[in-house]
């Protein structure tokens, strides 16, 4: 069977326009299934078990839910099997690590692009396509007309291996189409014919709509398995092709596009802490005496303004932090600490408007929401009876909140301050625009120094190469990351139940 | 706690030990005010930097020229042919330019010591392209004399609006003392002036030698798709899975881990959802880079969380007895739910929702994994299908793109974007608190 199909319906990409067809036939099964039951029962709806509407529910469901699921799986796994099978047709001198094969493989996808883009314009026919099976080069020339540019020259095993693919996706996608199609139809026609008033039409579509419920809450899972996942299977592969010890261990980070790269993620690990320390420097006691002070001290009126006030904060983007960091402080701190006699302390200590300092001070800003509201909601929670008690023996209001709330508050304020933590390890554009791009291990906080979120956006931003450790790097680096937040915040949000759970 | 009051003491005099409690009584009050004070200062400081340096983008500065459109340098021919005309590049209307700038100098009799080029190069290198699409729009003005706004370049914006003066020019090489002179007359002349920048608003991104004609256009329509892809996407979804978890869901370990699924996600740094969509819909999938759809589906991760912990929150609200009511008329137990129940908590659900929604509109991190930054975003999408899988940039990343290209120019370009950014955001969070205040119930 050679029967094969465009990409595109009607100017519609074909997995949309199947879409809207299995759509269409779901609902003329809505329309039909409930004129049958309704003739059936003579028009008299209270003969039904279900009201009129689950029938014609049935039958939309029973057309379009196992159509349009098999329409999703066909459309995720088509590349890989095409891909699987394409494999072959590559010689296998011409593969010496998994790098290469990837860059064949995307080759052979831009010529099966670019072959299928030349047809539909009428650049090429069949016909010459077929001619240039053994010397395809000047199909070079032929595609970057129509708009795709090719790195090099096409060599015949690619031009074979994209014939190949382009034949088998035109044929994957007949067998899609028709597939789809036929369940559709399938699941209509059964609906259909057993739309009877006897049918209990109500409990099939509950139960269809409960598994719906319970796929999307799945969804939760399968994002945190895909995260895993992809970053898992990345990272491997950087760790073939680059010592394990000199990432966890080595002493530099200095990547070399030539290859030969020292990749360590100490340094990095380093200006992370670093800034996060100094932005929680800032903000745990700005953000925990605001909590202390509007919980325990200031009026509703106060505490009506100031309180959405300061979670303004938390609302703007981080990007607006970024650029605060970079145009504003930055600058006000080399005037303070930097520029020599020009200087206000006439010192030469910063150089540039980017550093450890700069980042971690308006970090800091960002988190005093973070943690003032955590912490106000945390010392709201301690009973009111440990207050009276403690006033009772004649404690001022300051005592009372020093040896007694903030003791009985201890655990959940630590949960916040590891929470706030987490945010601030994670937290990237202030970092990319405000911390620099020197990887280097020094304790002054004036010296530019990097982090983890800003290697990983400069090594997978522009042209990147997922054959080259200096790319697969920053999959390592966001596990690390995330194996590091996530640890985090399953400490805290362990010790803020165990608190809750205390006074409940 | 207190020592008991010697004989013959006073209550009513403080004793020393007293006075030190109170005293601090006191100091602690201070630090709480202090910090109050010290993060509501930051707001301050935050804002007005915003306002005080990005206001400057909504104003620009224009020049007045008469331009005549000689046929002989336009249209060779003389036949009005359009595919003619387009042969004459930009380069080819840069001589006209010139000759009306020294006409200008003249008219106004200026005296001034620089050649022509001089003069026009105080001009946008844009300004020749606006002539020359204003000429193909309409063949027929060739021959005529036509009066023309044209952008200058970015330091005689500058030189209006403060940022470059006389003093920081000594080590700057596009523009001189003679040319600022020649600057101050047109001012005096009034043919050269600031006026309210529409295009800054509307307008599309321009290459880092034009930041006089960047604007935030075409990328507002990027974080427009966005946003469509994510209400798609999240709000069914979240809502769905919120409804199962807070009325079906049986009390089991398969629950649990999904519960706590849900919170660790709400907390995982964005960067790693963009990792995550650059691994799988980039890599795997092969979506195009850069493309709407693909930030949309990483922004639906990254919100579905927010949503669905918004959502569970109204639904919790909602009394037993609404739904006790329901069963109780007969509704079956997903009728109540959707009948009864997801009306009632629908405010609520559409506040979180729009929280969602700003709070991804803001999210930058993400998108620059997945492309969404280093080119230049020109041309606005044409249809749904464009505006989703063209490569296109958002607010964001549009402004992190402007902060990283170095030019006090296009600083002026990011505060003013980022005043954009915060209007949407404004406006949402406010919509959002006016559907609490007009529809939130209290049972």
């Amino acid at each position: 069977m050679t029967a094969t199909i465009a990409t595109t319906f009607l100017g519609v990409p074909l997995g949309m326009a199947l879409f809207v067809a299995v759509l269409a036939i779901a609902l003329l099964g809505y329309v039909m299934a409930r004129g049958r039951v309704m003739a059936r029962a003579g028009g008299d709806a209270r003969v039904l078990h279900s009201l009129p509407n689950y029938y014609g529910m049935t039958a939309a469901m029973f057309a379009a839910v196992p159509a349009l699921g098999v329409l999703l799986i066909w459309l995720l796994a088509q590349p890989t099997v095409v891909q699987n099978a394409v494999l072959p047709l590559i010689p296998a001198d011409k593969i010496d690590s998994v790098g290469t094969q990837s860059l064949i493989l995307s080759d052979v996808r831009r010529v099966a692009d670019g072959l299928d883009i030349a047809l539909s314009q009428g650049a090429l026919t069949r016909a010459d396509i077929a001619a240039m099976a053994d010397d395809p080069s000047a199909l070079r020339a032929t595609l970057g007309e129509v708009g795709v540019a090719l790195g090099s020259e096409v060599e015949p095993f690619v031009l074979a291996a994209a014939q190949k693919s382009r034949a088998l996706n035109g044929q994957g996608r007949f067998w899609m189409a028709a597939a789809v199609l036929l369940i559709a139809l399938a699941g209509l026609a059964l609906a259909v014919r057993a739309a009877d008033p006897d049918f209990r039409a109500r409990n099939i579509v509950e139960r269809g709509i409960l598994v719906l419920l319970i796929v999307a809450a799945s969804l939760a899972i399968l994002t945190t398995v895909g995260i895993v996942l992809s970053m898992l299977f990345e990272s491997i592969n950087f760790f073939r092709l680059h010592d394990w010890k000199d990432f966890f261990l080595g002493p530099k980070w200095a990547p070399n596009f030539r290859g030969d790269s020292d990749l360590s993620i100490l340094p990095l690990l380093w200006g992370t802490l670093y800034i996060s320390i100094i932005a929680l420097l800032v903000a745990v006691p700005i953000g925990l005496f605001s909590a202390i002070y509007l919980s325990e001290y200031a009026g509703p009126k106060l505490r009506g303004i100031a309180k959405p006030l300061l979670e303004i904060l938390a609302g703007i983007p981080t990007i607006v932090y970024g650029l605060f960091a970079l145009l504003t402080v930055g600058p006000a701190l080399v005037r303070l600490f930097g520029r020599g006699e020009d200087g206000i302390l006439g010192v030469e200590w910063m150089s540039g408007a980017t550093s450890v300092l700069t980042a971690g001070l308006v970090m800091g800003i960002m988190l005093i929401p973070f943690v003032s509201s955590l912490s106000d909601d945390i010392i709201n929670a301690v009973p009111q009876s440990l207050r009276d008690g403690s006033f009772g023996l004649g404690a001022t209001h300051s005592e009372t909140v020093r040896q007694v709330i903030l003791p009985a508050a201890l655990p959940g304020i630590v949960g916040a301050v590891l929470l706030a933590a987490s945010r601030a390890i994670g937290e990237t554009m202030i970092v990319v625009l405000g911390a620099g791009a020197i990887a280097r291990v020094s304790v002054n906080p004036l010296e530019a120094m990097t982090t983890i979120t800003t290697r990983i956006v400069s090594q997978l931003t522009g042209d990147t190469d997922f054959a080259s450790p200096e790319t697969l790097v920053a999959f390592a680096l966001g596990l690390t990351l995330f194996v590091l937040t996530l640890g985090l915040n399953v400490l805290a949000l362990y010790i803020v139940r165990k608190y809750r759970e205390q006074y409940e | 706690m207190t020592d008991i009051t010697p004989s013959g003491a006073s209550l009513l005099v403080q004793d020393a030990r007293t006075q030190k409690r109170n005293r601090a009584e006191a100091r602690f009050k201070m630090y709480g005010l202090a910090a109050i004070a010290v993060g509501l200062l930051m707001l301050v400081i935050l804002l007005t930097t915003i306002i005080s340096r990005g206001t400057g983008a909504f104003q620009q500065t224009y020049v007045t020229l008469e331009v005549p459109l000689l046929e002989a340098k336009l249209d060779k021919k003389g036949n009005r042919d359009l595919a003619d005309i387009k042969k004459v590049s930009t380069f080819g209307y840069a001589p006209l330019m010139k000759a009306a700038f020294e006409e200008k100098v003249a008219a106004a009799g200026i005296e001034t010591s620089l050649k022509s080029k001089q003069m026009a190069a105080l001009l946008s290198k844009d300004a020749a392209a606006t002539l020359r699409n204003y000429v193909l729009q309409d063949v027929d003005v060739i021959g005529q004399t036509i009066e023309f706004e044209f952008l200058t370049n970015s330091r005689v914006d500058g030189y209006l609006k403060g940022r470059v003066s006389r003093d920081s020019m000594a080590n700057d090489k596009s523009i001189n003392a003679a040319q600022l002179d020649l600057v101050d007359a047109l001012i005096a002349d009034g043919s050269l002036r600031k006026r309210f920048n529409l295009d800054f608003i509307t307008g599309a991104d321009a290459s880092d030698q034009r930041p006089e004609a960047a604007g935030m256009g075409v990328a507002m329509i990027g974080s427009f798709f966005m946003m469509l892809v994510v209400l798609a996407l999240a709000l069914p979804i979240g809502v769905a899975a919120s409804i199962y978890l807070e009325e079906f869901a049986p009390k089991n370990w398969i629950t649990d881990i999904i519960e706590v699924n849900i919170s660790n996600l709400a907390a995982v740094p964005s960067i790693v959802f963009g990792i995550l969509g650059l691994a799988v819909f980039i890599n795997y999938m092969h979506l195009p880079n850069s493309a709407p759809l693909v930030g949309g589906l990483v922004l639906t991760l990254m919100t579905l969380p927010t949503i669905i912990i918004s959502t569970r929150a109204s639904l919790k609200s909602v009394p037993p007895s609404i739904r006790d009511a329901a069963l109780g008329v007969g509704a079956s137990k997903m009728q109540s739910v959707f009948h009864h129940v997801l009306p009632l908590a629908a405010p609520g659900i559409l506040t979180g929702t729009i929280i969602g929604l700003a709070q991804a509109l803001g999210e930058t991190a993400p998108l620059l994994l997945i492309g969404m930054v280093g080119f230049i975003a020109s041309n606005p999408p044409d249809g749904i299908t464009s505006g989703l899988m063209d490569p296109n940039s958002a607010m964001p990343a549009q402004i992190y793109e402007w902060a990283k290209r170095a030019d006090p120019a296009f600083y002026e370009r990011a505060w003013g974007g980022i005043i954009i950014l915060l209007v949407f955001l404004i406006t949402m969070n406010a919509i959002a608190v006016l559907l609490r205040r007009r529809f939130e119930r209290r049972w």
